[in-house]
């Protein structure tokens, strides 16, 4: 009973990262209607400058933040430079534009920052598991500070009016034209979001995993399973479906199928998602006329 | 007295295919122009030109201000709202959010005074307050594209087809209101109508388009005594 609340409990940690990741996809997919391959790289990336900035000598969260400021001007300058020019461009071309970024962020990483794995800090206390071992003080932590930021995500989105703004720029570029808002910059913004999440999700995840430039390679599947699972153009469902793919990978790692068949869980749960329920769990029906 | 919207030899097409092929037009401020024509004439396409949806080439200015050209985004900055054909309402988001986008460039601080005047012309969209636009039926959805493009506070207000698809009442309200509207806020408007009677009774200038040309204009009231326009749009 112990070993399974265990299992839960580190499935909702570690699903915690994956809702990150899969609500940074889902933020870029919704607008753009393009899946970002290259959003695990960027979170990787940008948890490499928190490392640099943190051996600079500067304080955990001050490196945080401050690692968060300069993803979300990575976002928006990879929006301006290089998905501007494609948005008239066919699908294909897109996907190529993806896969091309994946690969400059990797192998740019293992250039600057080589390739050898890295410790990376946690500010939790890693001393004695707490709740009678049930959870490590980084597990619950990390859990904190991804609740905390989905809940501010979902503020900003639900009552400000710049979150309003993005959120129609998303469903209907061409009214949002009509009353004003500036759509380009809309979608500039939220690629610098999405960025700025997946760092947090980044550096969240690498006390976990250790920092080599393939860190979230593996994340990326699982979030993808999870951004599917809770259906791929609804927000919240993508966060409730990355905790699940969190919880399902460790009861089915520690009870199923082990621990090196975990990954395969995550494709297994893509296949039948998209064998039968394409639109996930909560995903709306788009009917398109032909 | 300047004109509000003036066109002048303005062309316009999709991709290969030209639709208009010189207008000139003219609104004048709080002035109703309507545009008449068969289905594929180039109203909408005009209405298009005129805030930046379409490639085009010629004179467009806006109280004296040259816009063609501009991106849309900007021409509704410069004051021009435009109810397009399908409405443009955001049908995920609330009636309350569609107000606060209609007007999302505002500064102001009279933008709740506006919410209010919106539910004294369209009180049943205060009843739908918090509900999505797209659960809304064809009136109230057209109430609300009106009231989301007055919100703006325009000069211009560019009405595509406003009687579409709804019930005689319905539209009988719509125009009422926009009667009132016009009178109280002093707005522009270009209609496309396809009841040309309606449309000759709302406007003071109309103009009949034909395959992207002008073949007649004239003050409302003479239109409306055209023989070609009666035979072929008004039907005695």
């Amino acid at each position: 009973m112990q070993g399974l609340a265990h299992q839960l409990i580190a499935g909702i940690a570690t699903g915690g990262i994956y809702a990150s990741v899969a609500l940074a996809l889902v933020m870029i997919y919704q607008s753009t209607h393009h899946l970002n391959f290259a959003q695990g790289e960027m979170a990787t990336f940008s948890t490499y400058i928190a490392l640099t900035l943190i051996q600079a000598g500067l304080p955990y969260w001050v490196a945080f933040l401050a690692t968060l400021v300069i993803s979300f001007g990575i976002g928006v300058f990879i929006e301006r430079i290089m998905l501007r020019p494609m948005q008239n461009a066919s699908v294909l071309a897109n996907v190529g534009v993806f896969i091309g970024l994946l690969l400059v962020f990797r192998n740019a990483m293992g250039w600057i920052f080589d390739y050898t794995i890295k410790a990376f800090p946690t500010p939790f206390d890693t001393g004695t598991p707490l709740f009678g071992g049930l959870v490590s003080g980084h597990e619950l932590g990390s859990t904190a500070v991804t609740l905390v930021v989905l809940g501010l995500v979902y503020v900003f989105f639900r009552f400000t009016k710049l979150g309003l703004g993005m959120r129609a720029a998303a469903f209907n570029a061409s009214s949002s034209r009509l009353v004003g808002i500036r759509v380009g910059w809309m979608l500039a913004l939220g690629w610098g979001l999405a960025a700025a999440i997946g760092a947090i999700a980044g550096i969240m995840i690498a006390p976990v995993v250790f920092l080599e430039p393939n860190m979230m390679l593996g994340i990326l599947l699982y979030a993808f399973a999870g951004a599917l699972l809770g259906g791929i153009d609804n927000p919240g469902g993508a966060v409730l479906g990355g905790f699940l793919v969190g919880i399902i990978e460790n009861l089915g790692g520690a009870y199923l199928v082990g621990t090196e068949l975990k990954l395969t869980l995550a494709l297994g749960i893509i296949i039948c998602v998209l064998l039968v329920r394409p639109t996930g769990l909560f995903g709306r029906v788009v009917q398109s006329r032909v | 007295m300047s004109a509000l919207l003036e066109l002048r030899d303005v062309h316009a097409g999709y991709g290969q295919t030209r639709v208009l092929h010189g207008i000139d037009l003219v609104v004048d401020p709080g002035g109703v122009t309507a545009l008449l024509g068969a289905n594929g004439a180039g109203k909408t396409t005009t209405l298009r030109a005129v805030c930046g949806m379409v490639r085009t080439s010629g004179d467009i200015s806006l109280a004296g201000e040259p816009i063609q050209g501009r991106p849309t985004e900007d021409i509704a900055r410069r004051g021009v709202a435009h109810v397009p054909d399908g409405r443009g309402t955001f049908m995920e988001l609330t009636v309350e959010e569609n107000f606060r986008l209609g007007a999302f460039v505002r500064q102001d601080k009279e933008v709740h005074a506006d919410f209010e005047r919106m539910f004294g012309y369209f009180p049943r969209l205060k009843q739908r307050w918090r509900q999505q636009a797209g659960t809304l039926s064809g009136g109230e959805q057209q109430m609300l594209a009106i009231a989301r493009a007055l919100l703006l506070r325009p000069r211009l207000l560019l009405l595509d087809e406003p009687s579409f698809g709804l019930a005689p009442l319905i539209v009988q309200d719509i125009f009422g209101i926009l009667r009132q509207v016009r009178a109280e806020q002093g707005v522009g408007i270009l209609i496309v109508e396809q009841n040309a009677n309606l449309a000759l009774d709302f406007a003071d200038r109309a103009y009949l388009l034909e395959t992207g040309r002008i073949v007649v204009s004239g003050p409302a009231h003479e239109i409306r005594e055209d023989e070609q326009v009666r035979r072929s749009y008004l039907g005695y």
